[in-house]
């Protein structure tokens, strides 16, 4: 009498199956791709400034005893724009942050910081995203939270919302 | 509310590189190496490198603006004289194993290797089971 169940087993291998595709519909898959390169050092690089008047950045201005942002933006990037409010709070609250431009030409580095303000100490440009890649970064914006002696502790991919301000100034605040 | 709508904004427009700069691709985006047999390195390097936008492309086949990055980050490290495999671990070291289309063998991917011998064995013990029953039956009718 065993063929009886055994009858059941494709029915219940199409609705295991039948059950598996209805969970990734119903919670789609993660795409991001997260960054390997954390708590490791900065990567070497020594960026030139990526517009007029704004000092450029290098990994080795990262290590100077103060816990800091590291924001991977750039002009063309329009998310980048939504969350430029975000970071003028956390400029407001005594956090230093250093940029880096992805792909962009200083007049274009320029319009954005006028049109949106400008919370950056200083300001990479990488040209040819190796920078970004280097850091294991794969989009804009991204941002990293860098303690005192230039390790990467975190990395935030997308845009920071105005209730993760608070959170991140406590982040910062607990590697000093 | 704005939360929200920032919400939406971010998860449609996260990572948008495929979003329009205005420079030019990186010199060996599309340029090849002088020398063919490093080009012919970087090129089989590069075709089992994944696209970390057009996330089932090889950075050989797409035209995402960090893909033609990519390339050149490839191109010029292998110029400078790194092999194939020191630059995957490299990648692999800031993206993880998604970023290479070469999976190593551990713990997460034993089955993935090991699955095709599985089911031969699978398939050789059902196949087994079957003859030796149709050789006893034709056995038995003798």
């Amino acid at each position: 009498m065993r063929s009886r169940w055994v009858l059941f087993v494709p029915l219940a291998i199409m609705g295991l199956l039948f059950g598996a595709f209805v969970y990734r519909l119903v919670t789609p898959n993660d795409t991001l791709i997260r960054s390997q390169w954390i708590d490791k050092p900065m990567p070497l690089f020594d960026l030139p400034p990526a517009t007029a008047g704004i000092e450029g950045l290098k990994s080795s201005q990262l290590a100077d005893g103060r816990p800091r942002l590291v924001n991977v933006f750039a002009s063309w990037c329009i998310p980048c724009r939504a969350e430029a409010p975000q970071l003028e709070a956390l400029k407001a609250a005594g956090v230093p942050i250093d940029g880096i431009a992805i792909r962009d030409r200083p007049e274009d580095v320029a319009a954005f910081l006028r049109e949106n303000g400008n919370p950056f100490d200083r300001i990479g440009a990488d040209m040819q995203s190796s920078v970004q890649i280097a850091l294991g970064s794969s989009g804009v914006p991204e941002t990293f939270l860098i303690d005192g002696k230039g390790i990467i502790r975190e990395q935030i991919q997308g845009v920071i919302l105005a209730e993760n301000v608070p959170e991140i100034v406590a982040r910062l605040e607990a590697m000093k | 509310m704005s939360a929200r709508l920032l919400w939406l904004l971010a998860v449609l427009f996260a990572f948008p590189a495929m979003a329009q700069d205005r420079l030019p691709p990186a010199p060996y985006a599309y340029q090849q190496l002088a020398d063919p047999a490093q080009e012919a390195q970087a090129k089989a390097l590069m075709e089992t490198l994944r696209c970390l936008v057009c996330q089932g492309q090889s950075i050989a086949d797409s035209d995402a603006p960090l893909a033609g990055d990519m390339r050149h980050e490839v191109r010029s490290k292998i110029a400078a004289g790194e092999s194939p495999d020191a630059i995957r671990t490299w990648l692999i070291a800031r993206y993880g194993n998604w970023v290479s289309y070469d999976p190593p063998f551990d713990a997460a991917t034993a089955l993935l290797w090991l699955g095709p011998l599985l089911f031969l064995a699978l398939g050789g013990w059902l196949a087994f089971g079957r003859f030796r029953r149709g050789t006893d039956e034709e056995g038995g009718e003798a």
